[in-house]
């Protein structure tokens, strides 16, 4: 009967124990708010920095002379599991041979349908395309996320062939 | 009209005079009771809104987190804008709900705290009640909210709401006797159930103190077992988010779920209240003995603030145990209470009765 | 009065948990029968986020259908992806570099690392400690960091490709997993006098939801649910893949079957886990980060089948081929829907607070239940 006793005061003294251990856990971190991890988002929009293979979505790297090394082979087209990538191309007149050659008209991106997997990046044959940093994708209408992604009056790199 | 910071009583005093020459007696009371609604309602608005805000920013310290930090400096205005939000909102009942009940429970929650809340003495003087039965008062009306609660969940037609008011039927009634016990350990030292009386006889320390182990151990059953009455985690079985979905208030929208939010609210401010005046001294300062000068010191500190310092602690308390615990189940709950925090108490106030009959407490 | 009592007609009712329910975590709809708060019956009910991943691998090729199990499980998405690679891999009869077989054992010991604290913090929300939760965000953070710098993505990494890894590991990536290792084991006590310890969670969960190694076994209940029946099922110990051979670890079991069992498995995996990765992260071989595949994969005619241990139990993924650039048919042995036909029998008598901690005891991911 005695040890019936003790042993329900003891049962009530460790439960409490476990619970203080518990509120410690809590505590400490309510008296340390230097250890918050929060980052505020829209304010930290300047040193916010992504890493550098983040896939953010796939661009098409243009340099300053509005040139690209995009030739139009369609290997990213075939590579994405899910169509987001259209090639679109055109027969254009070279201007050294004076022969018609291939290339890019549109280079047509569905972000809509973007997986990310980052397949036709590893497809491209000439490294044209590739994965941005930038993430903020949100827009109004979703017609925007289909994108065109060869800059207008841009040209195909010279030398660059597929 | 002379106001006084310390003392409160001559300034309650002039303002009823005041009114009373200026109206006839019938219209004056009229008025002075309008006042004081008025007053009240104000001020469980502002307490609402704040304790929501104060609660959300502490819940967020705990979780290493910021908290609410967009609307207003640090987040402040946040509450304002969430009430403005909920009032724009439609209010919906569902199909074949009952609705009168369904409107009705919201309001039913919100009058015990209102009920309770007159009690309260904030400081010297400062109350719009003073019962001489005044803690039995609080441990009668406190219980009234549960019918609200039993309402909205049989009114709602939605079974989760239903079995989320049933469990909190079965959780407010019990917990009723311990805290009833536990309180009624303090009131064999004072020998007096108003409150003011109360507050008074801890002029040369506090309870919690003078009371020896038995105080500290009916504290802790208040403690545990007002969180439980007002249905805060670990205890909040009736809402039980990640078992009933919202428990019994799962069916209301808009303003009316800002009621049963503001009702949860004003509880807390009311158990913490309750629990500082009787066990902390109220608004009575920190005072050991016979230390005059150290008295004196403390003395300096408005009562008010002393009485909103405290239970501000108690509120932190008992957020802290909200967001670190674990819910209970519904069975281990009634255990609790049945199997230790009842007994416990009985026993403490047996202990109580034989401290105070010896004179072991200071 | 026991007139009265007899007279008193007593119903049992439905009631829908699901499929938007707080604790189901996804769209899983479970069909109670209750008494009170008593269960009768548990049936669940799928398919409300069946995307057809196997269908639709039957149209991709070999490169092409491993992202899609990314959306499978997609706390151990790396596992998975794995998983797909090296049947591929058994299909072609490809040697595999040293370099690779490390790097994606380190980073699937990651990944069920990451998702252990999340079904951790979710556990805690479930019973309805809330804090729990972003604890266990807080420490996942640093793996998604460090996933994100060497594969690119946070969550579907689709980092391997049949053949090795889609790139290199990152130069940052070593010091990187040291510092989370150096992080975690600091933190992971906090875990233990936060949950583990605390009275009410025990009691919540010891003695509840018992599971015998029998019904286990005959329901195959596999990964760390099985485990906590006595199960010995982990695949890592019983028919090594990848880097799982040279490394020492011990294989958590524990024999009660309840929701507590289980839960100590998942703690202790996550030190042997860091212990895995600890013994790998600093031997790394040099080497190719992939082997030499062709463009076009074709796998010869034939049935293909590989097992690995996701965070969740056992994944099998099966192949048939008929010698075309893409394959036959697809059926992936998920181990979620094989715990959750527990369920039934594991909740029967208990109480509705029971079943939610039995189900994250069981910690089900919805769209690896139906694919
Ligand atoms: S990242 Fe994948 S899904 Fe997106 S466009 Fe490239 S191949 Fe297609
Ligand atoms: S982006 Fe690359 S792969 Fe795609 S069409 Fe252009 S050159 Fe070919």
């Amino acid at each position: 009967m005695i040890k019936a006793i003790i042993n329900y005061f003891k049962e009530i003294f460790t439960a409490c124990r476990t619970l203080i251990t518990g509120m410690k856990v809590t505590g400490y971190y309510f008296f340390h708010p230097k250890e918050i991890i929060t980052q505020q988002y829209p304010e930290n929009r300047a040193t916010l920095q992504m890493f550098d293979r983040f896939r953010g979505e796939v661009v098409l790297l243009h340099d300053e002379n509005n040139e690209h090394k995009c030739t139009g082979c369609s290997a990213c087209e075939i590579a994405c599991p899910n169509g987001s990538i259209e090639i679109i191309s055109k027969k254009e007149i070279d201007p050294e041979t004076s022969k018609p050659k291939k290339a890019i008209d549109k280079f047509v991106y569905h972000l809509s349908m973007c997986t990310f997997c980052n397949l036709c990046i590893l497809a491209c044959p000439t490294d044209a395309i590739k994965m941005s940093k930038s993430f903020e994708h949100s827009v109004y209408d979703r017609s925007k996320l289909t994108k065109v992604l060869n800059k207008p009056g841009s040209k195909i790199m010279a030398g660059i062939k597929e | 009209m002379n106001f006084n910071i310390y003392d409160f009583t001559e300034f309650i005093i002039s303002i009823d005079n005041w009114l009373k020459q200026l109206l006839s007696p019938g219209l004056a009371k009229i008025t002075g009771m309008a006042l004081i609604g008025v007053t009240f309602l104000l001020f469980v608005t502002l307490l609402g809104l704040s304790i929501v805000y104060i609660e959300r920013k502490v819940c967020a310290f705990f979780q290493q987190r910021l908290g609410p930090m967009r609307v207003g400096f640090w987040g402040t205005a946040q509450t304002i804008a969430d009430i403005i939000k909920l009032i724009f909102k439609e209010p919906l009942a569902t199909k074949n709900s009952d609705k009168f009940l369904f409107n009705l429970a919201a309001f039913i929650v919100l009058i015990s705290p209102f009920m309770v809340i007159a009690v309260v003495p904030f400081a010297k003087g400062l109350h719009a009640l003073d019962f001489d039965i005044g803690l039995f008062y609080v441990t009668a009306v406190s219980s009234l909210g549960v019918t609200g609660i039993l309402l909205a969940g049989w009114s709602s037609n939605n079974k989760y709401s239903l079995i989320g008011a049933m469990r909190s039927g079965a959780q407010i009634i019990s917990y009723e006797l311990s805290i009833g016990l536990s309180l009624l350990a303090i009131v064999i030292l004072t020998g007096s159930l108003q409150l003011s009386v109360i507050v008074e006889s801890q002029r040369d320390g506090w309870w919690i103190f003078k009371g020896n182990i038995p105080a500290i151990v009916a504290f802790i059953i208040f403690i545990i077992a007002s969180t439980a009455e007002s249905n805060r985690g670990p205890f909040d079985l009736a809402e039980a988010e990640s078992e009933l979905t919202a428990g019994f208030h799962t069916e209301y929208s808009g303003i009316k779920f800002a009621f049963f939010f503001l009702a949860e609210y004003v509880n807390l401010f009311i158990i913490a209240a309750i629990g500082a005046t009787v066990f902390f001294g109220g608004w009575m300062p920190l005072h050991i003995g016979n230390f005059t000068f150290f008295n004196e010191a403390m003395d300096i500190i408005p009562p008010i603030i002393w009485f909103f310092a405290k239970v501000a602690a108690l509120i932190f308390l008992l957020m802290w145990f909200k967001w670190t615990f674990p819910r209970l189940r519904i069975d281990q709950l009634l255990q609790l209470e049945w199997k230790y925090l009842l007994p416990l108490s009985i026993l403490n106030l047996v202990l109580m009765t034989i401290v105070s009959l010896t004179g072991w407490h200071l | 009065m026991e007139d009265l009592l007899n007279k008193a007609e007593t119903q049992e009712y439905f009631i829908n948990m699901g499929p938007q329910h707080p604790s189901t975590h996804g769209v899983l709809r479970l069909m109670l029968t209750l008494d009170g708060e008593i269960i009768k019956k548990v049936e669940p009910h799928l398919g409300y986020i069946h995307r057809s991943i196997e269908k639709m691998s039957e149209k991709d090729s070999y490169y092409q259908m491993v992202h899609l199990t990314d959306r499978m499980d997609y706390l151990s998405c790396h596992i998975n992806n794995e998983a797909v690679c090296l049947a591929i891999e058994k299909g072609l009869q490809l040697e595999i570099p040293d370099r690779v077989k490390y790097i994606r054992t380190i980073i699937s010991e990651l990944t069920r690392l990451s998702s252990h604290q999340l079904w951790w913090g979710v556990m805690g929300m479930d019973l309805g400690a809330i804090t729990t939760f972003l604890y266990g965000f807080r420490d996942r953070e640093m793996i998604t960091d460090i996933f994100e710098e060497t594969c690119g993505a946070r969550l579907t990494m689709n980092y391997n490709v049949p053949g090795g890894l889609m790139f290199d590991i990152h130069p940052n990536f070593q010091k990187r997993t040291k510092d989370f290792i150096k992080h975690f084991k600091k933190k992971l006590p906090e875990y233990d006098e936060l949950l583990s310890g605390n009275i009410i969670f025990t009691e919540r969960t010891k003695d509840i939801g018992y599971l015998s190694k029998e019904d286990a076994i005959s329901y195959g209940v596999t990964g760390p649910s099985g485990r906590g029946s006595g199960f010995a099922c982990d695949v890592r110990k019983r028919i090594p893949y990848s880097a799982y051979d040279k490394v020492e670890f011990k294989e958590i079991i524990y024999t009660e079957g309840d929701s507590f069992a289980r839960y100590k498995v998942r703690m202790d995996e996550m030190k042997e886990s860091l212990y895995i990765i600890e013994q790998l992260i600093d031997n790394i071989p040099e080497g190719d980060f992939k082997a030499k595949t062709k463009a076009v994969i074709k796998l010869p005619d034939g049935e293909y089948y590989q097992r690995v241990e996701t965070a969740r139990g056992e994944l099998g993924v099966y192949i048939i081929s008929d010698n075309k650039k893409n394959p036959y048919r697809v059926k992936y042995r998920s181990p979620g829907f094989s715990n959750l036909s527990a369920l039934d029998t594991m909740a029967r008598g208990g109480k509705i607070a029971d079943l939610v901690a039995m189900m994250s005891t069981l910690d089900l991911v919805i769209p690896d239940i139906d694919r």
